[in-house]
Protein backbone atom coordinates (compact mmCIF):
# COMPACT_ATOMS: atom_id res chain seq x y z
CA UNK A 1 0.00 0.00 0.00
CA UNK A 2 1.31 3.64 -1.11
CA UNK A 3 1.39 4.99 2.36
CA UNK A 4 3.46 2.52 3.58
CA UNK A 5 6.30 2.97 0.85
CA UNK A 6 7.73 5.61 2.86
CA UNK A 7 9.06 2.84 5.51
CA UNK A 8 10.43 0.34 2.95
CA UNK A 9 13.88 1.88 3.64
CA UNK A 10 13.25 0.94 7.45
CA UNK A 11 12.39 -2.13 6.57
CA UNK A 12 15.11 -3.09 4.12
CA UNK A 13 17.51 -1.63 7.15
CA UNK A 14 16.12 -3.80 9.53
CA UNK A 15 16.05 -7.17 7.83
CA UNK A 16 19.63 -6.63 6.68
CA UNK A 17 20.39 -5.87 10.27
CA UNK A 18 18.31 -8.40 12.21
CA UNK A 19 18.36 -11.80 10.75
CA UNK A 20 18.37 -13.98 13.93
CA UNK A 21 16.24 -14.21 17.07
CA UNK A 22 16.04 -12.51 19.82
CA UNK A 23 16.31 -8.81 17.94
CA UNK A 24 17.94 -6.21 20.09
CA UNK A 25 15.18 -3.99 18.84
CA UNK A 26 12.04 -4.19 21.16
CA UNK A 27 13.63 -7.26 22.42
CA UNK A 28 11.28 -9.26 24.42
CA UNK A 29 12.26 -9.97 27.74
CA UNK A 30 10.15 -13.01 28.67
CA UNK A 31 10.43 -12.84 32.36
CA UNK A 32 11.81 -10.54 34.85
CA UNK A 33 13.02 -12.07 37.95
CA UNK A 34 14.45 -9.18 39.83
CA UNK A 35 15.41 -5.61 38.98
CA UNK A 36 18.70 -6.59 37.78
CA UNK A 37 17.76 -10.51 36.32
CA UNK A 38 15.55 -11.49 33.55
CA UNK A 39 15.00 -14.31 30.67
CA UNK A 40 15.26 -13.55 27.24
CA UNK A 41 14.51 -16.98 24.95
CA UNK A 42 16.73 -19.37 26.51
CA UNK A 43 18.95 -17.14 28.38
CA UNK A 44 19.05 -15.73 31.71
CA UNK A 45 20.80 -12.64 31.65
CA UNK A 46 21.78 -9.90 33.88
CA UNK A 47 20.04 -6.37 33.11
CA UNK A 48 22.02 -3.82 32.66
CA UNK A 49 20.16 -2.29 29.75
CA UNK A 50 16.95 -0.41 32.29
CA UNK A 51 17.48 2.57 33.52
CA UNK A 52 16.44 1.28 36.98
CA UNK A 53 19.59 3.53 38.28
CA UNK A 54 18.28 3.32 42.08
CA UNK A 55 16.88 -0.20 41.75
CA UNK A 56 13.69 0.40 43.26
CA UNK A 57 11.38 -1.26 40.75
CA UNK A 58 10.96 -4.27 43.36
CA UNK A 59 11.10 -2.40 46.39
CA UNK A 60 8.84 -3.78 48.66
CA UNK A 61 7.59 -0.74 50.38
CA UNK A 62 7.34 0.66 46.22
CA UNK A 63 4.99 -2.18 45.29
CA UNK A 64 2.98 -2.41 48.72
CA UNK A 65 1.95 1.20 48.33
CA UNK A 66 1.14 0.39 44.37
CA UNK A 67 -0.45 -2.89 45.61
CA UNK A 68 -2.85 -0.52 48.48
CA UNK A 69 -3.63 2.30 45.82
CA UNK A 70 -4.38 -0.37 43.51
CA UNK A 71 -7.11 -1.72 45.89
CA UNK A 72 -8.49 1.66 47.25
CA UNK A 73 -8.50 3.60 43.90
CA UNK A 74 -8.73 1.24 41.18
CA UNK A 75 -6.24 0.20 38.36
CA UNK A 76 -6.95 3.34 36.18
CA UNK A 77 -8.14 7.37 36.32
CA UNK A 78 -9.81 6.83 32.96
CA UNK A 79 -9.31 10.80 32.44
CA UNK A 80 -7.41 13.33 31.78
CA UNK A 81 -5.87 15.71 34.37
CA UNK A 82 -7.86 18.07 33.30
CA UNK A 83 -11.12 16.54 33.45
CA UNK A 84 -11.96 13.08 36.09
CA UNK A 85 -7.86 12.91 36.10
CA UNK A 86 -6.62 14.25 38.77
CA UNK A 87 -7.14 12.49 42.13
CA UNK A 88 -5.70 13.41 46.08
CA UNK A 89 -2.23 11.74 45.16
CA UNK A 90 -1.51 13.56 42.13
CA UNK A 91 -1.97 16.70 44.12
CA UNK A 92 0.04 15.22 47.13
CA UNK A 93 2.86 14.03 44.59
CA UNK A 94 3.54 17.15 43.35
CA UNK A 95 3.49 19.05 46.43
CA UNK A 96 5.72 16.43 47.45
CA UNK A 97 7.96 17.11 44.28
CA UNK A 98 8.37 20.70 45.09
CA UNK A 99 9.37 20.26 48.16
CA UNK A 100 12.63 17.76 47.24
CA UNK A 101 13.37 19.81 44.51
CA UNK A 102 13.07 22.96 46.53
CA UNK A 103 11.08 24.89 43.97
CA UNK A 104 7.10 26.87 44.06
CA UNK A 105 5.72 24.89 41.43
CA UNK A 106 5.56 21.60 40.14
CA UNK A 107 3.35 19.45 37.45
CA UNK A 108 2.84 16.02 37.02
CA UNK A 109 2.44 14.60 33.51
CA UNK A 110 1.86 11.07 32.49
CA UNK A 111 5.33 10.30 30.88
CA UNK A 112 8.78 11.85 30.67
CA UNK A 113 8.20 12.43 26.98
CA UNK A 114 5.07 14.34 27.50
CA UNK A 115 6.35 16.48 29.76
CA UNK A 116 9.16 17.87 27.54
CA UNK A 117 6.43 18.19 24.84
CA UNK A 118 3.92 19.49 27.42
CA UNK A 119 6.55 22.42 28.37
CA UNK A 120 8.91 23.47 26.55
CA UNK A 121 6.36 22.89 23.57
CA UNK A 122 3.70 25.22 25.50
CA UNK A 123 5.93 27.60 26.79
CA UNK A 124 7.95 28.35 23.36
CA UNK A 125 5.39 29.55 20.73
CA UNK A 126 5.79 31.32 17.14
CA UNK A 127 8.30 34.50 17.55
CA UNK A 128 10.03 32.39 20.15
CA UNK A 129 13.37 30.70 19.88
CA UNK A 130 14.75 27.15 21.19
CA UNK A 131 18.58 27.01 21.51
CA UNK A 132 19.28 23.24 22.62
CA UNK A 133 22.59 20.96 22.85
CA UNK A 134 22.27 19.10 19.39
CA UNK A 135 22.58 16.01 21.57
CA UNK A 136 19.16 16.75 23.21
CA UNK A 137 16.99 13.51 23.08
CA UNK A 138 13.90 13.26 20.68
CA UNK A 139 11.33 14.82 22.85
CA UNK A 140 12.73 17.92 22.82
CA UNK A 141 13.09 18.29 19.34
CA UNK A 142 9.45 17.09 18.85
CA UNK A 143 8.63 19.53 21.86
CA UNK A 144 10.07 22.46 19.35
CA UNK A 145 8.43 21.01 16.34
CA UNK A 146 4.94 21.49 18.41
CA UNK A 147 5.98 25.00 19.20
CA UNK A 148 6.16 26.72 16.23
CA UNK A 149 9.45 28.67 17.94
CA UNK A 150 12.43 28.68 15.69
CA UNK A 151 14.98 26.75 16.47
CA UNK A 152 18.87 26.63 17.13
CA UNK A 153 20.97 23.89 17.86
CA UNK A 154 24.16 24.22 19.62
CA UNK A 155 27.10 21.92 19.26
CA UNK A 156 26.96 19.26 22.17
CA UNK A 157 28.34 20.54 25.59
CA UNK A 158 29.88 23.69 23.84
CA UNK A 159 29.77 26.31 25.72
CA UNK A 160 31.41 28.76 23.75
CA UNK A 161 29.37 28.08 20.62
CA UNK A 162 26.50 27.80 22.83
CA UNK A 163 27.02 31.72 22.87
CA UNK A 164 27.99 32.75 19.85
CA UNK A 165 24.40 31.02 19.16
CA UNK A 166 22.82 32.99 21.50
CA UNK A 167 24.35 36.28 21.26
CA UNK A 168 23.13 36.25 17.11
CA UNK A 169 19.95 35.97 18.64
CA UNK A 170 20.60 39.59 20.03
CA UNK A 171 17.55 41.01 22.12
CA UNK A 172 15.57 37.94 20.70
CA UNK A 173 17.68 36.05 24.10
CA UNK A 174 14.53 37.51 26.26
CA UNK A 175 11.83 34.72 24.64
CA UNK A 176 14.64 32.00 24.45
CA UNK A 177 14.82 28.83 25.84
CA UNK A 178 18.33 27.45 26.09
CA UNK A 179 17.77 23.13 26.80
CA UNK A 180 20.28 21.13 27.74
CA UNK A 181 20.41 17.77 29.65
CA UNK A 182 22.24 16.96 33.45
CA UNK A 183 23.44 13.49 32.06
CA UNK A 184 23.08 12.83 28.03
CA UNK A 185 21.26 9.35 27.58
CA UNK A 186 23.94 8.01 25.07
CA UNK A 187 27.49 9.10 25.85
CA UNK A 188 26.56 9.41 29.95
CA UNK A 189 28.08 12.39 29.54
CA UNK A 190 27.13 15.97 31.90
CA UNK A 191 26.18 19.26 30.70
CA UNK A 192 28.85 21.75 31.87
CA UNK A 193 25.97 23.54 33.86
CA UNK A 194 27.75 25.97 35.75
CA UNK A 195 29.47 27.36 32.76
CA UNK A 196 26.24 27.51 31.00
CA UNK A 197 24.20 29.68 34.16
CA UNK A 198 27.16 31.80 33.46
CA UNK A 199 26.64 32.66 29.75
CA UNK A 200 22.77 32.50 30.90
CA UNK A 201 23.64 35.41 33.74
CA UNK A 202 25.35 37.68 31.04
CA UNK A 203 23.38 37.33 28.45
CA UNK A 204 19.80 36.33 29.37
CA UNK A 205 17.61 33.29 28.03
CA UNK A 206 14.81 30.85 30.30
CA UNK A 207 17.11 27.49 31.05
CA UNK A 208 15.70 24.36 31.23
CA UNK A 209 17.47 21.67 32.03
CA UNK A 210 16.04 17.94 31.51
CA UNK A 211 17.17 15.82 34.37
CA UNK A 212 15.54 12.62 33.30
CA UNK A 213 18.81 10.47 33.90
CA UNK A 214 20.24 12.80 36.60
CA UNK A 215 17.67 12.87 39.04
CA UNK A 216 18.38 10.42 41.93
CA UNK A 217 21.63 9.99 40.33
CA UNK A 218 23.67 13.22 40.98
CA UNK A 219 23.79 16.05 43.70
CA UNK A 220 24.24 14.98 47.61
CA UNK A 221 20.90 14.56 47.98
CA UNK A 222 20.22 13.33 44.48
CA UNK A 223 18.48 16.49 43.10
CA UNK A 224 19.94 16.55 39.77
CA UNK A 225 23.13 18.11 38.05
CA UNK A 226 21.76 21.71 39.53
CA UNK A 227 22.16 20.82 42.65
CA UNK A 228 25.53 18.91 41.93
CA UNK A 229 26.42 22.32 39.98
CA UNK A 230 25.16 24.36 42.97
CA UNK A 231 23.09 26.07 40.21
CA UNK A 232 19.37 25.29 41.42
CA UNK A 233 18.10 28.71 41.79
CA UNK A 234 19.56 29.42 38.23
CA UNK A 235 17.32 26.86 36.54
CA UNK A 236 14.28 28.07 35.56
CA UNK A 237 12.49 24.62 34.53
CA UNK A 238 14.00 21.23 35.87
CA UNK A 239 12.36 18.54 33.88
CA UNK A 240 12.05 14.86 35.15
CA UNK A 241 10.81 11.59 34.87
CA UNK A 242 9.72 8.96 36.85
CA UNK A 243 10.65 5.99 34.81
CA UNK A 244 14.33 5.87 35.70
CA UNK A 245 15.27 6.33 39.17
CA UNK A 246 12.23 5.97 40.51
CA UNK A 247 11.04 2.76 38.94
CA UNK A 248 7.67 3.30 37.61
CA UNK A 249 6.07 6.18 34.68
CA UNK A 250 5.47 9.38 34.77
CA UNK A 251 6.93 12.93 34.04
CA UNK A 252 7.34 16.07 35.61
CA UNK A 253 8.34 19.47 35.47
CA UNK A 254 8.71 22.17 38.49
CA UNK A 255 10.02 25.39 38.16
CA UNK A 256 10.37 28.65 40.81
CA UNK A 257 8.71 30.47 38.65
CA UNK A 258 4.58 30.50 40.21
CA UNK A 259 3.02 31.06 36.62
CA UNK A 260 3.99 27.36 36.01
CA UNK A 261 0.38 26.78 36.82
CA UNK A 262 -1.33 28.18 34.04
CA UNK A 263 0.56 25.38 31.38
CA UNK A 264 -2.23 23.62 33.15
CA UNK A 265 -4.90 25.25 30.61
CA UNK A 266 -2.51 25.52 28.02
CA UNK A 267 -0.57 22.60 27.19
CA UNK A 268 -2.50 19.91 25.22
CA UNK A 269 0.37 16.82 26.26
CA UNK A 270 -0.92 17.53 30.03
CA UNK A 271 -4.82 18.30 28.88
CA UNK A 272 -5.24 15.55 26.46
CA UNK A 273 -4.74 11.99 27.54
CA UNK A 274 -5.48 10.07 30.65
CA UNK A 275 -3.25 10.56 33.90
CA UNK A 276 -1.39 8.08 35.66
CA UNK A 277 -2.71 5.49 37.35
CA UNK A 278 -2.84 5.66 41.00
CA UNK A 279 -0.62 2.73 41.85
CA UNK A 280 1.96 4.49 39.70
CA UNK A 281 1.69 7.48 41.34
CA UNK A 282 2.11 5.39 45.00
CA UNK A 283 4.83 3.65 44.07
CA UNK A 284 6.64 6.57 42.45
CA UNK A 285 5.39 8.74 46.21
CA UNK A 286 7.23 5.89 47.93
CA UNK A 287 10.13 5.79 46.01
CA UNK A 288 10.76 9.57 46.16
CA UNK A 289 10.86 9.01 50.02
CA UNK A 290 13.21 6.13 49.65
CA UNK A 291 15.33 8.32 47.13
CA UNK A 292 15.79 11.33 49.52
CA UNK A 293 15.98 8.87 53.04
CA UNK A 294 18.86 6.39 51.60
CA UNK A 295 22.00 8.05 49.79
CA UNK A 296 23.81 4.69 50.51
CA UNK A 297 21.55 3.90 47.44
CA UNK A 298 23.41 6.69 45.41
CA UNK A 299 26.77 5.66 46.35
CA UNK A 300 25.58 2.01 45.71
CA UNK A 301 25.43 3.07 42.59
CA UNK A 302 28.02 5.81 41.79
CA UNK A 303 30.65 2.64 42.91
CA UNK A 304 28.93 0.68 40.39
CA UNK A 305 28.85 2.79 37.65
CA UNK A 306 33.09 3.66 38.23
CA UNK A 307 34.06 -0.02 38.69
CA UNK A 308 32.45 -1.48 35.25
CA UNK A 309 33.66 2.45 33.72
CA UNK A 310 37.20 1.34 34.92
CA UNK A 311 36.82 -2.96 34.04
CA UNK A 312 35.78 -1.76 30.38
CA UNK A 313 38.25 0.62 29.86
CA UNK A 314 41.23 -1.24 30.68
CA UNK A 315 39.77 -3.57 28.45
CA UNK A 316 40.54 -1.27 25.81
CA UNK A 317 37.32 -0.44 24.85
CA UNK A 318 36.26 3.22 23.51
CA UNK A 319 34.01 4.42 25.67
CA UNK A 320 32.25 8.06 26.62
CA UNK A 321 33.84 10.72 28.26
CA UNK A 322 33.51 10.04 31.71
CA UNK A 323 32.20 7.30 34.42
CA UNK A 324 28.29 7.37 34.55
CA UNK A 325 25.72 4.99 35.34
CA UNK A 326 24.84 5.48 31.82
CA UNK A 327 28.12 3.33 30.28
CA UNK A 328 28.45 3.89 26.25
CA UNK A 329 30.90 1.63 24.43
CA UNK A 330 31.97 2.18 20.91
CA UNK A 331 31.81 -0.45 18.73
CA UNK A 332 32.12 0.80 14.75
CA UNK A 333 29.39 -0.22 12.19
CA UNK A 334 25.95 -1.12 12.47
CA UNK A 335 26.46 -4.95 11.87
CA UNK A 336 29.61 -4.99 14.10
CA UNK A 337 27.06 -3.62 16.87
CA UNK A 338 24.32 -6.52 16.28
CA UNK A 339 26.62 -8.82 16.15
CA UNK A 340 28.45 -7.58 19.54
CA UNK A 341 24.57 -7.49 21.30
CA UNK A 342 23.96 -10.66 20.18
CA UNK A 343 27.19 -11.74 21.89
CA UNK A 344 26.28 -10.23 24.95
CA UNK A 345 22.96 -12.06 25.06
CA UNK A 346 24.70 -14.96 24.81
CA UNK A 347 27.16 -14.29 27.36
CA UNK A 348 24.27 -13.77 29.51
CA UNK A 349 23.94 -9.73 29.66
CA UNK A 350 21.55 -7.22 28.21
CA UNK A 351 22.69 -3.83 27.22
CA UNK A 352 21.07 -1.60 25.01
CA UNK A 353 22.39 -1.31 21.11
CA UNK A 354 21.97 2.01 19.71
CA UNK A 355 22.72 2.58 15.89
CA UNK A 356 23.60 5.67 13.42
CA UNK A 357 22.40 8.20 13.57
CA UNK A 358 20.36 7.81 16.99
CA UNK A 359 24.24 7.11 18.20
CA UNK A 360 26.72 10.09 17.86
CA UNK A 361 29.79 10.06 15.37
CA UNK A 362 28.30 7.55 12.96
CA UNK A 363 29.14 4.74 15.07
CA UNK A 364 27.22 1.76 17.04
CA UNK A 365 27.19 1.63 20.47
CA UNK A 366 26.35 -0.71 23.25
CA UNK A 367 24.72 1.06 26.31
CA UNK A 368 25.23 -0.66 29.48
CA UNK A 369 23.39 1.06 32.25
CA UNK A 370 24.61 0.47 35.66
CA UNK A 371 21.68 0.20 39.02
CA UNK A 372 22.75 0.17 42.54
CA UNK A 373 20.93 -3.19 42.90
CA UNK A 374 23.39 -4.86 40.47
CA UNK A 375 25.87 -6.78 43.01
CA UNK A 376 29.45 -6.45 42.92
CA UNK A 377 29.68 -10.07 41.15
CA UNK A 378 27.41 -8.99 38.40
CA UNK A 379 29.52 -6.06 37.78
CA UNK A 380 32.44 -8.51 37.36
CA UNK A 381 30.58 -10.58 35.04
CA UNK A 382 29.47 -7.85 32.42
CA UNK A 383 33.09 -7.00 32.96
CA UNK A 384 33.90 -11.08 32.20
CA UNK A 385 31.56 -10.94 29.36
CA UNK A 386 32.75 -7.92 27.56
CA UNK A 387 36.73 -9.63 28.02
CA UNK A 388 35.46 -12.67 26.17
CA UNK A 389 33.81 -10.88 23.62
CA UNK A 390 37.53 -8.83 23.56
CA UNK A 391 39.05 -12.07 23.30
CA UNK A 392 37.07 -13.47 20.41
CA UNK A 393 37.41 -10.31 18.49
CA UNK A 394 41.06 -10.75 18.75
CA UNK A 395 41.48 -14.17 17.90
CA UNK A 396 38.41 -14.36 15.51
CA UNK B 1 19.66 44.24 -6.12
CA UNK B 2 19.07 41.19 -8.05
CA UNK B 3 22.29 40.49 -9.71
CA UNK B 4 24.02 40.71 -6.19
CA UNK B 5 21.91 38.42 -4.73
CA UNK B 6 22.31 35.77 -7.56
CA UNK B 7 26.02 36.17 -7.16
CA UNK B 8 25.62 35.39 -3.49
CA UNK B 9 23.53 32.87 -3.99
CA UNK B 10 25.89 31.22 -6.34
CA UNK B 11 28.55 31.23 -4.03
CA UNK B 12 26.51 30.12 -1.30
CA UNK B 13 25.82 27.23 -3.14
CA UNK B 14 29.42 26.44 -4.13
CA UNK B 15 30.32 25.99 -0.43
CA UNK B 16 27.10 24.04 0.21
CA UNK B 17 28.42 21.74 -2.22
CA UNK B 18 31.89 21.78 -0.94
CA UNK B 19 30.87 21.08 2.46
CA UNK B 20 28.04 18.10 0.67
CA UNK B 21 31.53 16.62 -0.70
CA UNK B 22 33.41 16.87 1.96
CA UNK B 23 29.96 14.67 3.96
CA UNK B 24 30.02 12.35 1.00
CA UNK B 25 32.94 12.07 -0.63
CA UNK B 26 31.91 8.87 -2.84
CA UNK B 27 29.30 11.00 -4.17
CA UNK B 28 29.23 11.70 -7.60
CA UNK B 29 27.84 14.58 -9.42
CA UNK B 30 26.30 16.72 -6.65
CA UNK B 31 24.23 19.74 -8.06
CA UNK B 32 22.37 22.51 -7.01
CA UNK B 33 18.73 20.15 -7.47
CA UNK B 34 20.30 17.12 -5.80
CA UNK B 35 17.97 15.70 -3.56
CA UNK B 36 19.65 16.13 -0.41
CA UNK B 37 17.97 12.71 1.54
CA UNK B 38 16.72 10.92 -1.37
CA UNK B 39 19.73 11.01 -3.87
CA UNK B 40 22.50 11.41 -1.64
CA UNK B 41 21.40 9.58 1.74
CA UNK B 42 22.20 11.76 3.75
CA UNK B 43 20.55 11.50 7.54
CA UNK B 44 18.32 14.54 8.79
CA UNK B 45 20.89 14.96 11.91
CA UNK B 46 23.70 15.12 9.12
CA UNK B 47 21.49 17.89 7.60
CA UNK B 48 21.36 19.89 10.84
CA UNK B 49 25.13 19.49 11.39
CA UNK B 50 25.66 20.81 8.10
CA UNK B 51 23.52 24.14 8.61
CA UNK B 52 25.03 24.65 11.83
CA UNK B 53 28.58 24.96 9.77
CA UNK B 54 26.64 27.23 7.37
CA UNK B 55 25.55 28.81 10.05
CA UNK B 56 29.17 29.43 11.39
CA UNK B 57 30.48 30.57 7.77
CA UNK B 58 27.46 32.87 7.19
CA UNK B 59 27.44 34.27 10.81
CA UNK B 60 23.51 33.69 11.23
CA UNK B 61 21.03 31.65 12.53
CA UNK B 62 19.50 29.44 10.90
CA UNK B 63 16.21 27.88 12.17
CA UNK B 64 15.17 24.64 11.87
CA UNK B 65 11.98 24.87 11.03
CA UNK B 66 12.91 26.58 7.83
CA UNK B 67 14.60 23.83 6.73
CA UNK B 68 10.93 21.94 6.41
CA UNK B 69 10.73 22.87 1.89
CA UNK B 70 14.64 21.95 1.72
CA UNK B 71 15.26 19.38 0.03
CA UNK B 72 18.51 20.34 -2.36
CA UNK B 73 21.11 22.58 -2.26
CA UNK B 74 19.95 24.90 -4.56
CA UNK B 75 16.69 25.68 -2.10
CA UNK B 76 19.07 25.48 1.02
CA UNK B 77 21.01 28.38 -1.01
CA UNK B 78 18.13 30.01 -1.47
CA UNK B 79 16.89 29.41 2.23
CA UNK B 80 20.45 31.52 3.24
CA UNK B 81 20.37 33.63 1.12
CA UNK B 82 16.41 34.99 2.03
CA UNK B 83 18.14 34.84 5.64
CA UNK B 84 21.26 37.19 4.79
CA UNK B 85 18.66 40.37 4.02
CA UNK B 86 18.98 42.30 6.71
CA UNK B 87 14.37 42.63 6.26
CA UNK B 88 13.83 38.96 6.70
CA UNK B 89 14.68 39.93 10.64
CA UNK B 90 15.94 36.63 11.71
CA UNK B 91 19.69 36.51 12.10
Amino acid sequence: MALFDKFNKIAEDRAALVQTSPSPFGTRIDEIYSPTEGRIGEHRVILAGTNNYLGLTFDPDCIAAARQALAEEGTGTTGSRMANGTYGSHWALEEELAAYLGKQSAIVFSTGYLANLGTIGTLAGPGDTVLLDADCHASIYDACRLSGAQVIRFRHNDVADMEKRLRRLGEQTQNTLIVVEGIYSMLGDQAPLAEIVEVKRRLGGFLVVDEAHSVGVLGANGRGLAEAAGVEAEVDLLVGTFSKSLGAIGGFAVSGHPELDILRYASRPYIFTASQSPASIASVRTALQLMASRPGLRDQLWRNAERLYAGLADLGYQLGPQASPVVAVLLGTAPEGVAFWHGLIEQGVYANLVLPPASPDGQALVRVSVSAAHSLEQIEQIIMAFARLKQETVSG
Amino acid sequence: MPSQNMQSQKQILEMICSHLEKIKPEAVGIGPDTDLIQELGLESLQVMDLVMELEDEFDLSVPLNRLADVHTPAQLAQCISALLEPTDGVV
